[in-house]
Parts: structure tokens; C-alpha cells; sequence
């Protein structure tokens, strides 16, 4: 057993789990923030992917050891004063989710790619949503919401 | 009619806030028992092998290990499943003696956790003897062929042959007859989420819960009861509120349902079951692998008279209700929009070393449709006609509302050239046509593909017997079956809030708020003053055994109930209003939100004031009024009537419709297709939230899209399956969805209160067609066909080549082998792009 | 799809490392961004006694430029390098390649030292570390010894290093300035390993071809260098006739297999497709 201390969502955490455990089942299972999902195991769906040290990457094919010391985002802290992001209130707005199981994943790293390119084009924006898989919209909502979201991100940076 | 504020907008949706903050609760979420035990499936390695035995010590020695159970368990304990045909196939919740597909489920181990089980499931030894493998539909039902289940004899689970009208006639008579042969890929839904089951046993109380993402339609309860030797008030079934999408083949996880409750009943613990990805991929559903011989016989004017189809349905190692509804689920819209009153079906269900099959979104239609409009498109082609005058020529029309296809279906309402010309104006079809003939002079590959698609929703029950002979449905002891029923109750409360309870099971269809906007409407209130509660469970909803979300359901029939039980509240309210003003009921009405007087003089009572007194003083209410501000209503559609004598049935009982336009371009050096507009219009009757219709209609677009291009579960020829990741079968990305421009056109329902039908199935349906017919456009200087699914690019580049190495074509071929003869009939010319003499 | 049992180990130095690997005698792996190794131990396709864990090894993540060759520590993240201004500057390939790899979150995670250690035969860097003629550096426990690609490389997944060894440095010959670059990929979806990828830089003079350097992804179980190509440019020039000919020898000098995604006459005809787009925007974008 090892014990992994971390930060997430600006919340001090600390758990004891076996080395190979997964960092998203200690997310889920440990800290109990289901918010982040599970949909492949292998990294290509991109359901579980989160916010390590301020970058998006896979929570499925890291391990929680790898995590101690880090801080990490979920989707449970995007939410400021009780209000909307508004990354999800632009997801809501151009119905950017239907089923919302791979919205905690798209989010994450829709955020991410805003933040390396600020005014992206559609193309840009489907290239960088590509990351995650999603069944249900056949992703127009979601690319008109990063499109809308994206100079509001960048105006309050 | 009450007012429409709210029906027609696009609503924002109330389940939104949930899903963005992390806080949907979906199977995997919130334990609903303490102490879930976790369970791992060992599964068969081999395609199809005889079970010798099972060593589980190793397994049972390893610490945080409960327990396990077997085949011999499940044959000991269960009953198999009934199926939907009449060949003794005993399909178990697991393999007993016999394994039949690689991933097939053999033992069950229950440990601390998943790690221990997957660790245990490893040591389980599970001794072999290897049979010999059949994958082919057409080589299943070779003489020689190995047989999978011995009590059958063969591998023909069914077979139908469904004649209606005069087939021989029309095609004696026709002046052309064409034929081809397609063949449609297995692929599968791939929600995000897989299936999840947890099980708990009290055996105090006798009463087995159990909470999964089942989708419906709940028929499976009690068949599940019966496999479990449970009665079916001792059986709970629980649906969280959310389901991480499903598209039809969360349907098909009951059997799981059993085993884990089987688990949990001999282990005596809680168990809890997520599938991961590669179970999912390897052994959960999917929709079968078709392969098709069609005919169409014809007028030179293009006249169509009749129609053959010839289908081989690959179900896989088993046949699995509602199986075999790959062949019959459409048969009320076999036709399609056309007119044509001669048709054969010849249907062969087939048994094969495969993974089990079931509803996938368009169960069946895009199979359907992609032969059809296929045909189509050769006709025009033999022909010299254009594609659009065929099949405008064929249309159902107008004035012939409501329309009785010659299979049974009775198409409720519609304008089938108005939608089609609609979809060709938005396409700017002439244009393309022009932009086809200059790219065609410069060499390029540009094609323009059309299909239209009747959109059935709301499945009949009855459509299932369609499956079993006349003869069989005539004895006594045959139960006809009909119907599609959903409930919705609403309750108002002391302060005049709202509360509506479903008992649907929505995967993303946003059930909460298209409910929000119809109460809205009918009570006069705002969305957000009504509550929506959606989770399914056996013990509390009203039911029935169709209950569920598939078939493109609930903007059809779930709406209807809701609609229904808020007039039910509100013609209470009339009551309780009119005997308040001691008025008589007919000078009241409903209106914002208030009992007022017709005439528009005098005082009125709004809901809150009479949910105030309703609640506080019972002694106010009328005499005989019932007292409480609650209505139940349950909606069933009276066009659900069983299969008659000849084979006809209403297999729907809303049926929309759809016509797309696609124009692509080929790579001539690497066959990439590239979609340069499509055009979708959708007549789905009344629309209550475009918004959440829109999003339908691009969702099931990327997924035929998916099967046409890039999802084939594939296995080798020993039966090794060989798309076990996502890197093997491909999920389109973002980057592979095209923009979609989408029109509606709005024929209200006569059968709904609200007009509206379905559509979560919509182009899912149509896409296999569209595509293939512009591909086949495009590649048409090379005289190639597209008849087989999916268009890989290397496929499609090896046909290319071979067509060009072959020099100009003046026979167009298929992609995949050389048109094979319809069995039976005399060998057709193949369509050629020579005209008619 | 749960990782078997391991013993884990996350060493803060090289020496600890090697160390640590040495001990298992070839029965554990390095574990560096995890982007392909861990998607094989949820599926138990990989199962070794221990992961030796080289995240904290600071010591191993760098660029620098050093006598005419940017050298990368092992651990350099493949997003580091998507935004690197030297790589961008020096080795414009690379920056292309990166763009080509997975997805940002891969990138993120994903080494460039674990990318070649790999040996994916599909992948992009091992093909740009065959155009540029690179070389890695190894360390065992007996010291460092410097690979060249064309050594590097032995068969699908399978490289020269030793399980005891551990990758340590990449290093990529700064570009000439003003050379022409491209990377073309076929793959069916976009941030898929490529069915087929070719990388070509081209140097020239005029018309004159100085230097042609072409290498492919996917068209065999390595990445092949396409000498006998690059020679036709480099005697004939860069006219259409020279790319031409260069894309249809392009397509004899592979041998590739077939897989569910192409087959191989497929594959060999992309080789020279490729070859011919990727020539031709290289010397779009070349200068001189
Ligand atoms: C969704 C997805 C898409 C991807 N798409 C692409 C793509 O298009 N193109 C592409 O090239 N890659 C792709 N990858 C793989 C990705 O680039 C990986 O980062 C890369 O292949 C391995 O690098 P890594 O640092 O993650 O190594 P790891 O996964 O940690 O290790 C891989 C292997 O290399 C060994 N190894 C790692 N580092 C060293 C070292 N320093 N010394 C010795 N041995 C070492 C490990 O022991 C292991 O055997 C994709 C991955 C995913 C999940
Ligand atoms: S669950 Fe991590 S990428 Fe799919
Ligand atoms: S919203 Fe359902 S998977 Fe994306």
C-alpha cells in the first residue's frame, strides 16, 4: 500500500491505496468525486480525463501513486460561487450534452485547448474535441459551444 | 387546445446543471447498497468449444475472494430465456455446456473489489475441447457446415417467407427487373457508458433488487423473473436517473441482469457488475451482419411494381429476444415511402460463432434502407432517368393519408414530396448536379447521393410474432401480442407546484424537460414551476411490459401520457372550480393557469388557490371527488393491433419521415471520402423542443455515419474477434462529423394529443443509404457500386484499382464480390449504365 | 480492465533507476508517460514484477541545443515539444510530427523517449528520428552507449535496448535552415497512429536537390529510411518528373503488412501517394 497526498480542486486530500490502483478509481472510489468518468480504460475515449498539474490528460492510464504531490481539477471545481463556469454554461446553452457522460471529459479538455489557442477555427476546434469521444451529439452543440465560450474564456484571462 | 409557450421552443434543459457540475448519478455513481461485492466475467477464449469442467481453487484461494459461480450453477438455478422463435435454443444468462462466441460468459467471481476479481478471474482454469467455427451466414447454412445448437439441427433459427400482394405477377410483367446483392457490417452502439448492474438478494423477505442502466422494454422483467424462479412482485428492477447513452443496446443487458442476481442470490452478498470497454466490445450487442439479395421489378417509366428481398440475419451463438427483430422489427414499413404493392420477404434468421445481436438505433431500418435506396438509384441508373424522378414517381402521396402499406403499416400522416423537395431545394441538387458535370470533366470523383426513409416509432409489441408461421399463431394456445403503452402521472401541490413522474429511462433525450414544457403549456405555468422526477422503478412507477425508452418512444407515446394526465388534473380542476363558483362546468375553462369563467366576466380560481384548498380543506371538494390534485394517465396506441393471418401488421405506430441529400468527393489516389454538404429534412409531426430534436438528428447521423465509413466488429477466420479497443473500432471523432444542415416540415399526428411522433433514431437510418448512393455516384465513371459496408478506404481504393486496371467500364460492378444470383429467380442483367433498347 | 499486481518504484535519480531495474533482471518496465504502457497493463497484456516509474526523475526532462543537435532528456513531455520555440526554430519536423501525435491530453503525458523506446512501427517520431538521422543514448548499468536510428529499430515494438537499459536523450541534428519539411499521414481517424506516414525534408539549391531525407510510418514493422528515393531527388532535382519517380520507388522500397484497417497493396500505394505530397509541400515551404 502507498499513500497518496494531493491536492484537488483546491482541496487537501490524502488516501492509502495499492500501487497499481488507477488515479480515476482513487478520484472516484477514494475521494469520492464521481463527477469524472470511466468509458474505456485505455485512453482513447477521453471520458476521464482531468486537469493534472493545470494540463488535461488521461485519469484512466495514470496511476493515483503518480499523483501524490500533484493538484489536480475535476469537473466538481469548475463551478465559481456557485455559479456556472462558462465553459458549462455554454455547453448548456448550444446543448453541448445529451447523455453528460463524456461531458465531464469534453470540458476538461475543451477548457485545456482554449487555453493553448484562445480564437481557434471550427476546424481547430473539432481537431481539438476530437480528443474525447462522444455517442450522443454528434458534436455540432459541442463545437458551437467551445466556439462561443472561446473569446469569453480569453477576455477574462 | 391550451396555448403552446412552451411546446415548439428550444428549451434549455433542466437535466444540464446535473451532468456539467459532475452530479448526474449513473450506475457506476452512487452505491445504492453498502458493502457492493465486485464481479468479474470469465469469459470463453474460444469461438465454440464443448465445456469439460472448471477448476476454481486458485481462484477461490486468493484473498478478498467471495466466491464464484458457474454454468453448472446457472443450468442448476436458472431457466433459459424464452426467445422469440420456435427452434428449441436454450439461451442461458451464461454458457452451461457449451461455449458459442469468444467473450461468452462462463464463470462469475465476486471479490473485495475489481482488481481482486480480475486477479481471481485469471486463475480460473476452465477445461476446452475446440469445435470447428462457422461465421458466414450463408456458409452457416451449408449442409456441411458445423452446427451450433444439436437440438436444432441446423443454424437456421427462423425462417419466414412473407408474400405479399402478387410478387410473381409483377415481375412476370415488369419491363426491367434488376437485382444485387448487399452486405451490411456488424457494428454496435457504443454508448460511453457501458452496462453496469448491482444485485442484492434478501432472502428475509424474498425480494432480489436490482439496479442497472436497462433501457427497457421491461417485457424483460418478468421473463427475467421466470429465468430467476422469482415471482415477479419478489423481482425490483431500478433505473438511476441517468444512463450514459445507450442507443438501443442497453435492451440487451438482462441477461447480465440474471447473472449478477443469480450471483447474488447464491453468494449472499450485494454484487455489483460495471462491463469495461473490451467486454463491451467483445460480447454486449450489436446489430447483425446482413448479407441481402434484392430485386426490384419495374415499369420503363420507372414505375416500380414489386419487390424482392432476400436476408440473412446474423444473430450470433444464440438467438436473443427481441431478436429476431433484425428482420421483422420493420416489417410495416418494408415498402418504405413508396407505393409498390408486391413484395417478398424471404427471411432466414442465422446462427453463427458471433457475438448475440439485438436493437441498435434504426433496429434494422439502415439495413433496409440501404438496399432500397440502393436499388433505387440502380433502377434510375438502368433507366437513364434521374435518381430524384424514380423515386418521385414511387411517393406516396398526400391526399392518400392515412396509408396502409401493403405489409400492414398504417402511416399516420405526412407529405413525402414536400419534404423531398424541400430537402433538394436546401441541397441546391441542380447545382450539384452542374458542379458534378465540371468536376467530372476534370477527372475528380463527386457524387450526389439521395435516400428517403419512412422513420417508424413506437414499435408494436405484435411486430415480434411476425417471426412465427401463421399456423403456430393460429392455435388456440397462442397469446396474440399488440400493443405500445406508456404512463405518466402528476401531482399538484398544496402551494399549486408541480410534480410529474415518469417512469421512462432516458440515455440523454432530456425527458425532464420536454416534460417541464408540456405540463408548462397545459397547466399554464412556467417549465421551471414543474418538477420532473424520472427513474424507473418496478415497486413504484405504473408500467406495463412496454414499457421503456427505445424505439424512438417517448416523443410519441411517453408525451401522449403526460399531455393525457395533465387534462385528466385539469378537467379536475374544472370540476372542483365549477362547483367552488357553483357554475356549471361547461361556462369554465382552463386558461393561464387559472378556472375561469368562458365568457371572460367574473372572478377566477388559479391552480394555487385550488391546490390550497384542496389540500387544507377537503370538505370543499364536491361530493365524490376523489381528494387529491393527482392524475394518472396511461396512453396506448389503438393502431397497435396484433399480426394478422397474412402476415400484416402496424409494426409502428407513428411514422415520420425523411429525405437527405449528400454530396461527396473520392480521393483518387487514397479513396478518402469527403462529405461536401448534407442535407437532412425530418417530418417528425409536432416538435416540442427543436433543440433536443436537432441534437437527435446529428447524434444518429454520426452513427450511421460510423457504420457506413469506420465500425465493423470484425474476427478473424478462426473466429478470433479482432476490434476489442478503440483503436480497432473506430468512434468517429469530432473531426469526422460533418455539419448537417437540418429542415423540418410538420405533419402533426392524428393518433398523438400533441401531433408529435418520434425521431432519436432519425438519420442513423438513412446515413448507410445516402452515403453509399453518393460514393456510387461518385465512382460511377469507374462503374463501381458500392453494396457492402463499411467503405474502408483501402476497400474502397482495391475496387478503384481494380477498375481502373480493368479500363473504362460499360458493366458497373460491386465493391465487394461479383453480383450474385437471387436464389430461386433467373439471373437479371446487372444494371449497366447503357440505356434501355 | 483493471493492471495486475506490481511493485512500483519512482526513483529521483537516473543511477536509482538503473539500479532498480537491474534488480529484477529484465522482469520490470520503465514507466515514463505511460501512454502506451499503461492501456496494455489494464488490458494484463503487459505484466511485470515492477514498474520502475521515472516521472521524478527531474534530471531527464530538457531540451538543448549542443554541438549542431538539439538533444531531448527522455522524459520530455510530446507537449513540451508541441510548443518548444528551439524545436520550432530548429527542427520544424518535429513540431509537425508532434501535431500528428494522439491528442493534446496524450501529449501532455506521452514522452519523446517512451515514443521511441516503443518502437510503434505506426508512429511519428520514430519515423522523424529515421529522416533526421538521429541517435539515442542508453544508459545500463555499465554506462552510456549512443544508437543510431538505423540501429535503434529491430521489429514491431522491439528496439535494441536491453531491459536493463534506459533510454536517456534523443537526439535530432538541428535541420539545415531553410529546409523544406513535411509530414503527410493517412490515418482513418483523425489522432490515429498512421495506416501509412511519410516524413520528408528536402534541402535545396534552385532546382538542385542537396539533400532529400524521406521515412515512413506504418509501411512495415520499422520505420524505413527510403534511400533509393531520396537519390533519385538528389540526382534529378525536384521537378514533378523527379517526384514522380521517387513516389513510385518509394512504393518497391516498402514491404508492408496488411491489418482490419488496409491491406498491404493499400498501404504501398499510400507510400508513393504520400511520398509525392509530402516532396511537394516540402519544397513549397523550402528556401535557398
Ligand atoms: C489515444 C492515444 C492516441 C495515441 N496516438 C498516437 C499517435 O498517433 N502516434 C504516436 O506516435 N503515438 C500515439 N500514442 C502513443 C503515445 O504517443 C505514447 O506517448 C508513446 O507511444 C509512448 O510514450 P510514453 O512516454 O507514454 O511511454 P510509456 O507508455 O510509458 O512506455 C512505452 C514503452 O516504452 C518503454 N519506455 C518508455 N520510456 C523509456 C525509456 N526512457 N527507456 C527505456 N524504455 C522506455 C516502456 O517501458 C514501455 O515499454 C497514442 C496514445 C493514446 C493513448
Ligand atoms: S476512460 Fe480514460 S480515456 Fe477512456
Ligand atoms: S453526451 Fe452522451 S456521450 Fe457525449
Amino acid at each position: 500500500m502507498v499513500t497518496v497526498r494531493l491536492n484537488v480542486n483546491g482541496v487537501a486530500h490524502e488516501g492509502r491505496c495499492e500501487p497499481r490502483k488507477l488515479l480515476v478509481d482513487f478520484i472516484r472510489e477514494d475521494l469520492g468525486l464521481t463527477g469524472t468518468h470511466v468509458g474505456c480504460e485505455h485512453g482513447i475515449c477521453g471520458a476521464c480525463t482531468i486537469m493534472f498539474n493545470g494540463e488535461a490528460a488521461r485519469s484512466c492510464i495514470m496511476l493515483a501513486v503518480q499523483a501524490d504531490g500533484a493538484e489536480l481539477a475535476t469537473v466538481e471545481g469548475l463551478m465559481r460561487d456557485g455559479k456556472l463556469h462558462p465553459l458549462q454554461e455554454a455547453f448548456r446553452e448550444h446543448h453541448g450534452l445529451q447523455c453528460g457522460f463524456c461531458t465531464p471529459g469534453m470540458l476538461m479538455t475543451a477548457l485545456d485547448f482554449l487555453r493553448t489557442n484562445p480564437a481557434p477555427s471550427d476546424r481547430e476546434i473539432r481537431e481539438g474535441i476530437s480528443a474525447v469521444l462522444c455517442r450522443c451529439t454528434g458534436y455540432q452543440g459541442i463545437v458551437n459551444a467551445v466556439r462561443a465560450a472561446a473569446p469569453i474564456l480569453a477576455s477574462g484571462r | 387546445m391550451s396555448e403552446t409557450r412552451w411546446i415548439g421552443k428550444s428549451v434549455k434543459r433542466v437535466e444540464d446543471a446535473r451532468l456539467l457540475t459532475g452530479r448526474g448519478t449513473y450506475i457506476d455513481d452512487h452505491p445504492p447498497v453498502a458493502n457492493a461485492c465486485h464481479a468479474a466475467i470469465v469469459r470463453s477464449p474460444l469461438p465454440h468449444a464443448v465445456i469439460r469442467g472448471y477448476d476454481l481453487s486458485a481462484a477461490l484461494a486468493l484473498d478478498g475472494v467471495v466466491g464464484a459461480i458457474t454454468g453448472e450453477d446457472v443450468a442448476r438455478h436458472t431457466k433459459p430465456f424464452s426467445v422469440g422463435v420456435t427452434a428449441p435454443i436454450h439461451y442461458y444468462c451464461a454458457a452451461t455446456d457449451r461455449v458459442r462466441f469468444v467473450g461468452e460468459p462462463v464463470v462469475v467471481v465476486v471479490a473485495k473489489n475489481r482488481y481482486v476479481a480480475e486477479d481471481a478471474a485469471e486463475l480460473v482454469q476452465v477445461d476446452y475441447d475446440p469445435l470447428p467455427v462457422v461465421l458466414d451466414p450463408e456458409r452457416a447454412l451449408d449442409s456441411t457446415a458445423p452446427v451450433l445448437h444439436q437440438a436444432v439441427g441446423s443454424n437456421l433459427a427462423g425462417h419466414r417467407r412473407l408474400v405479399y400482394g402478387e410478387p410473381e405477377r409483377a415481375f412476370r410483367e415488369a419491363d426491367v427487373v434488376l437485382s444485387e446483392r448487399f452486405s451490411f457490417p456488424k457494428y454496435g452502439s457504443t454508448p460511453i457508458e457501458t452496462y453496469g448492474v448491482i444485485a442484492r438478494w434478501d432472502p428475509l423477505d424474498g425480494v432480489c433488487t436490482v439496479w442497472s442502466n436497462f433501457m427497457g422494454p421491461f417485457i424483460m422483467h418478468p421473463l427475467t423473473a421466470r429465468v430467476l424462479g422469482l415471482a415477479e412482485n419478489k423481482l425490483r428492477f431500478i433505473v438511476p436517473t441517468d444512463i450514459g447513452g445507450s442507443f438501443g443496446i442497453k435492451s440487451s443487458i438482462y441477461p447480465y441482469i440474471a447473472l449478477m442476481a443469480l450471483a447474488a442470490m447464491r453468494l449472499g452478498v450485494p454484487v455489483k457488475w460495471i462491463e469495461d470497454r473490451r467486454e463491451h466490445l467483445l460480447a454486449s450487442s450489436s446489430g447483425t451482419d446482413r448479407v441481402a439479395y434484392r430485386e426490384v421489378a419495374a415499369c420503363r417509366d420507372g414505375t416500380i411494381l414489386g419487390m424482392r428481398f432476400k436476408w440473412l440475419d446474423n444473430v450470433g451463438g444464440y438467438i436473443r429476444s427481441p431478436e429476431p427483430g433484425c428482420s421483422f422489427r420493420p416489417t410495416g414499413n418494408f415498402v418504405g415511402p413508396y407505393r409498390f404493392q408486391h413484395l417478398e420477404v424471404d427471411a432466414s434468421v442465422v446462427m453463427t460463432n458471433k457475438s448475440l445481436t439485438g436493437p441498435n438505433r434504426g433496429y434494422a431500418c439502415g439495413h433496409l434502407y440501404f438496399e432500397t435506396e440502393g436499388m433505387m438509384d440502380r433502377l434510375a441508373d438502368r433507366l437513364g432517368l434521374d435518381p430524384v424522378e424514380v423515386r418521385r414517381k414511387n411517393l406516396v402521396q398526400p391526399d392518400q393519408f392515412p396509408y396502409r402499406t401493403p405489409t400492414g403499416g398504417l402511416y399516420d400522416s405526412g407529405d413525402y414530396p414536400a419534404v423531398f423537395d424541400k430537402a433538394l431545394e436546401l441541397a441546391r441538387y441542380d447545382e450539384l448536379r452542374r458542379e458534378q458535370a465540371k468536376a467530372r470533366a476534370g477527372g475528380r470523383y463527386f457524387g450526389i447521393g439521395l435516400a428517403l426513409a419512412v422513420d417508424p416509432s413506437v414499435s408494436n409489441m405484435g411486430y415480434v410474432a411476425t417471426a412465427l408461421d401463421p399456423q403456430f399463431r393460429a392455435k388456440p394456445e397462442y397469446l396474440p401480442k399488440s400493443g405500445a403503452v406508456d404512463a405518466a402521472t402528476i401531482k399538484i401541490d398544496p402551494l399549486g407546484r408541480v410534480i410529474a413522474i415518469l417512469g421512462t429511462t432516458p440515455q440523454g433525450q432530456g425527458h425532464q424537460t420536454v416534460v417541464s414544457q408540456i405540463v408548462a403549456d397545459e397547466l399554464g405555468l412556467a417549465p421551471q414551476d414543474v418538477t420532473v422526477v424520472d427513474e424507473m422503478d418496478t415497486f413504484t412507477r405504473v408500467w406495463s411490459i412496454s414499457s421503456g425508452t427505445y424505439s424512438s418512444r417517448f416523443g410519441s407515446v411517453g408525451t401522449s401520457a403526460v399531455a393525457l394526465a395533465a387534462r385528466k388534473l385539469k378537467a379536475k380542476l374544472v370540476d372542483y372550480g365549477a362547483h367552488l363558483m357553483e357554475l356549471p362546468v361547461a361556462s369554465l375553462e382552463f386558461r393561464d393557469g387559472a378556472v375561469r369563467p368562458r365568457s371572460g366576466k367574473g372572478p377566477s380560481y388559479s391552480i394555487k388557490d385550488l391546490a390550497g384548498r384542496a389540500h387544507w380543506n377537503t370538505e370543499s371538494l364536491p361530493e365524490g371527488m376523489e381528494p387529491a390534485l393527482q392524475a394518472t394517465a396511461v396512453f396506448g396506441f389503438t393502431v397497435a393491433k396484433a399480426v394478422d393471418a397474412e402476415d400484416r401488421v402496424n409494426s409502428s405506430n407513428t411514422y415520420g419521415f425523411i429525405a437527405e441529400v449528400m454530396a461527396v468527393e473520392v480521393d483518387p489516389e487514397t479513396a478518402a471520402i469527403k462529405i461536401l454538404r448534407y442535407v437532412t429534412v425530418h417530418d417528425a409531426g409536432t416538435i416540442i423542443n427543436p433543440m433536443i430534436a436537432e441534437g437527435q438528428i446529428y447524434g444518429g447521423a454520426l452513427h450511421g455515419l460510423g457504420g457506413a465509413l469506420y465500425e465493423e466488429l470484425a474476427y478473424d477466420e478462426h473466429g478470433q474477434f479482432l476490434t476489442g479497443t478503440f483503436m480497432d473500432y473506430l468512434v468517429p471523432t469530432a473531426s469526422e462529423a460533418p455539419p448537417i444542415d437540418i429542415a423540418h416540415i410538420v405533419s402533426p399526428s392524428p393518433l398523438t394529443p400533441l401531433g408529435s411522433k418520434g425521431l432519436g433514431e432519425s438519420s442513423s437510418m438513412t446515413v448507410p443509404a445516402v452515403i453509399a448512393n453518393a460514393v456510387s455516384d461518385a465512382l460511377a465513371p469507374l462503374g463501381i457500386w458500392i453494396n457492402e459496408l463499411p467503405m474502408t478506404p483501402s476497400k474502397l481504393w482495391t475496387a478503384m484499382d481494380r477498375a481502373r486496371r480493368a479500363g473504362a467500364p460499360t458493366v458497373r460492378t460491386g465493391v465487394s464480390e461479383p453480383l450474385a444470383s437471387f436464389s430461386g429467380h433467373p439471373r437479371p442483367k446487372p444494371a449497366s449504365r447503357t440505356p434501355l433498347p | 480492465m483493471k493492471p495486475p499486481k506490481f511493485e512500483y518504484h519512482a526513483p529521483t535519480t537516473l543511477d536509482e533507476a538503473i539500479a532498480a531495474l537491474g534488480r529484477y533482471g529484465g522482469d520490470a518496465k520503465v514507466l515514463a508517460g505511460g501512454q502506451s504502457l499503461m492501456p496494455l497493463l489494464n488490458f494484463r497484456l503487459a505484466r511485470p514484477a515492477a514498474l520502475v516509474d521515472l516521472n521524478r526523475i527531474a534530471s531527464l526532462a530538457y531540451i538543448r541545443e549542443q554541438d549542431g543537435q538539439v538533444r531531448f532528456g527522455a522524459m520530455t513531455r510530446q507537449r513540451t515539444i508541441e510548443f518548444s520555440p528551439v524545436v520550432a526554430q530548429r527542427l520544424p519536423l518535429l513540431k509537425e510530427a508532434t501535431r500528428w501525435v494522439g491528442h493534446l491530453p496524450i501529449r501532455t503525458r506521452g514522452t519523446i523517449g517512451g515514443s521511441i523506446a516503443h518502437a510503434d512501427p505506426s508512429a511519428e517520431y520514430p519515423a522523424v528520428l529515421a529522416a533526421l538521422e538521429g541517435e539515442v543514448v542508453a544508459r545500463g548499468a555499465t554506462g552510456d552507449r549512443v544508437i543510431r536510428a538505423a540501429d535503434l529499430f529491430q521489429t514491431y515494438l522491439t528496439t535494441n535496448l536491453a531491459p536493463d537499459e534506459i533510454l536517456t536523450e534523443v537526439r535530432l541534428p538541428a535541420m539545415p535552415a531553410g529546409a523544406g519539411y513535411a509530414l503527410e499521414e493517412f490515418a482513418r481517424r483523425h489522432g490515429d497512429f498512421a495506416i501509412v506516414g511519410i516524413a520528408a525534408v528536402v534541402v535545396r539549391e534552385g532546382q538542385r536537390c542537396t539533400m532529400a531525407r524521406l521515412a515512413t510510418a506504418g509501411a512495415g514493422p520499422v520505420p524505413v529510411r527510403l534511400r533509393a528515393a531520396e537519390e533519385i531527388l538528389e540526382r534529378e532535382g525536384l521537378g514533378d518528373a523527379a517526384i514522380a519517380a521517387a513516389a513510385r520507388r518509394a512504393t518497391e522500397l516498402v514491404d508492408p503488412d496488411a491489418d482490419i484497417h488496409a491491406s498491404a497493396d493499400y498501404r504501398r500505394h499510400l507510400a508513393g501517394v504520400l511520398t509525392k505530397r509530402a516532396l511537394t509541400r516540402a519544397i513549397g515551404v523550402a528556401r535557398g
